[in-house]
């Protein structure tokens, strides 16, 4: 759902600096604490993936760096560190550690039922501040320095999205970990954003995507034993993408397909149509027969081509011969006004 | 001398802009009198679109201050409005014509209230003036340049301001889409606004446009276009021994 964001602002790789960036706070959340409780653990989490981010910002307004080349940075920065950690811990001798490795790769089976709840309600909370700022969002996304112009205080706008964007994906690391959580940000929303044009829908649809891989995906590992569930979900979630990419009707690659067709199959109609038209033109009357060897000479005309104008009835074939419909003749004399026309 | 009793809309004072390390706009002292309809020109890098973002506030200047009737600008935001240059933003994002302009009403809104049945009002009726009603509920992206250009000029409209910035509305456009925004800019001139406007076809200024100011890194000149729109101070701008017929 907040993938949406992520996705319109072009910075996919946040997502995955993000999640990267939470892992040295797991570590250090326990190495202080000792403790494996989950929720002291993701608070680790949250403030080293916020350092992260807001790193990333620094950086970004404050040298030469391309936005990408800093999120690189921090990531592997971050991961990198986070590992010694995860190395250094697994050789203490209380180590205990087994638990901090499913924010790896996720395993949604040592979930809790107060795991759930908290995720719950933290999605409640983004879907309600979502709601009331959605104006805000919309405008920052779209336009950031216009919305400087109109008075908006842009760092803040700003700060929220971000903010709850790591909030979301922390929780998340739970379920998919950190190497996959980025994917499961992104790919909903990448999804949906081929099915509709509107922002509101796209926001929805991410959301029930989404949720539906995290479903399914749940289910498909449960029902083997070797698989775990954070990949099968983010396949899961992948499929989606897939599928929408292809089947999409307005962007999708397999309509723009037809369409590409459709229409070469248009323009070559209209072609020889226009072709005919000049034809009969030069005959005082317009249903004038003539061979239809005239048109061999014409590039783009085929059989097909000629049946399809008589199925129209744009032309009229007696043996060898074709002559112009006058509904034939209307049409092509009009096709040049409406090309001029629609080129303004 | 008379012009000295008109009011000053915007004053610019010892402006200087860098990005890195080099700055882009030196020591730029500038003041647009009320009323005018006035071109920035200057060869592509010349600072243009970055001293309207610095009069803007949309960048922080190194150093100098900008007025607007004489107050600092964060007091005076609501008198002024923005058309930014089209390729400053993504066309592809999921919104329609009508939602674009809507934005325009954000300011005067406020955090948190939504657009209501007046802005909406308000939005349709400046889609009318710029001729794209038709078009209202069409995606973005799937808007010509030219269309997409008057969606901006709209959205400015909505604001209802004073005074008129625009970076580069003519870019893109067609010829009867420049016709149709340039009566809009006069317009908007008999009615006591405003505006400003950078712009590349050095042909078209004496046509358009009664003020001029031309800018390259430092400010070379600003005044009526009749008195100083001249092969003189276009070779100082442009650096090369600059000719343009200028139909008397
Ligand atoms: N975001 C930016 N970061 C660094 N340099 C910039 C940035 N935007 C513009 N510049 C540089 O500042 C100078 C002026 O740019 P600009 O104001 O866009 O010129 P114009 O609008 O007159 O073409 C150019 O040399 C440009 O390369
Ligand atoms: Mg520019």
């Amino acid at each position: 759902m907040l993938g949406s964001f992520a996705v319109l602002r072009k910075q996919s790789l946040l997502g995955d600096a993000i999640s990267h960036a939470a892992l040295p706070g797991i570590a250090i959340a326990f190495l202080i604490t000792g403790a494996k409780d989950s929720n002291t653990l993701l608070i680790g989490a949250l403030i080293s993936g916020l350092i992260g981010t807001f790193w990333i910002r620094g950086i970004v307004t404050k040298t030469h760096l391309k936005s990408d080349t800093a999120l690189g940075l921090i990531l592997s920065l971050f991961f990198g560190f986070g590992m010694l950690l995860l190395t250094f811990i697994q050789k203490q001798p209380n180590a205990n550690q087994a638990g901090l490795d499913k924010y790896l790769f996720g395993q949604a089976a040592t979930l809790v039922e107060s795991d759930v709840w908290m995720m719950a309600i933290v999605t409640g909370i983004c879907l309600i501040v979502m709601l009331t700022f959605w104006k805000e969002f919309k405008i920052l996304l779209f336009d950031a320095d216009y919305t400087k112009t109109l008075g908006f205080n842009t760092k803040t706008i700003d700060i929220l999205i971000t903010s709850f964007i790591v909030l979301a994906i922390v929780l998340g690391l739970q379920t998919v970990g950190v190497v996959l959580m980025s994917a499961m940000l992104l790919a909903p929303a990448a999804a949906a954003r081929q099915w509709t044009n509107s922002l509101a829908v796209m926001v929805f649809l991410a959301a029930i995507f989404g949720a539906f891989s995290g479903v399914v995906g749940t289910a498909i590992s449960a029902s083997q034993n070797n698989l775990s569930t954070g990949p099968v979900i983010v396949l899961v979630a992948g499929v989606f993408v897939v599928v929408s990419f292809i089947f999409s009707p307005s962007r999708g690659l397999l309509f723009k397909q037809i369409r590409f067709i459709k229409n070469r199959r248009d323009l070559e109609l209209h072609k020889t149509l226009a072709f005919m038209h000049q034809i009969a033109e030069t005959h005082e009357d317009i249903s004038h027969p003539h061979a239809i060897k005239l048109l061999n000479n014409f590039q783009g005309y085929t059989r097909s081509t000629l049946q399809k104008l008589v199925e129209k009835d744009y032309v009229q074939l007696q043996g060898n011969m074709w002559s112009l419909t006058e509904t034939g003749f209307d049409t092509a004399a009009n096709l040049y006004t409406k090309q001029s026309t629609e080129d303004e | 001398m008379t012009k000295q009793m008109k009011k000053i809309a915007v004053k610019v004072d010892d402006l200087t802009v860098a990005y890195n390390y080099k700055p882009v706009l030196w020591d730029i002292d500038l003041e647009i009198p009320e009323g005018v309809l006035m071109a920035i020109v200057g060869p592509n890098g010349a600072g243009k679109s970055t001293l309207i973002k610095s009069i803007l506030g949309i960048l922080k200047p190194i150093a100098g201050s900008v007025t607007i009737y004489g107050k600092s600008y964060e007091k005076q935001r609501q008198l002024v409005a923005y058309v930014p240059q089209k390729g400053s933003v993504d066309w592809d994002f999921p919104t329609t014509a009508l939602d674009v302009v809507k934005m325009g009403t954000y300011g005067s809104l406020g955090w948190i209230k939504r657009p209501g049945q007046k802005e909406k009002k308000a939005a349709l009726e400046a889609l009318e003036k710029v001729g794209m009603l038709p078009f209202k509920g069409r995606q973005i992206s799937q808007l010509s340049g030219g269309q997409q250009q008057r969606i901006f000029l709209a959205r400015a409209l909505v604001q209802n301001a004073s005074i008129y910035f625009m970076d580069e509305p003519f870019q893109g456009v067609d010829a009867t889409t420049e016709i149709a925004i340039i009566n809009i800019l006069k317009e908007l001139r008999k009615a006591g606004k405003t505006v400003i406007v950078v712009h590349h076809d050095l042909q078209t200024v004496p046509e358009y446009f009664d003020w001029v100011t031309f800018l390259n890194v430092k400010k070379i000149a600003t005044g009526p276009v009749k008195d100083i729109f001249n092969d003189d101070n276009l070779t100082k701008t442009y650096g090369i021994n600059y000719k343009v017929s200028i139909q008397e």
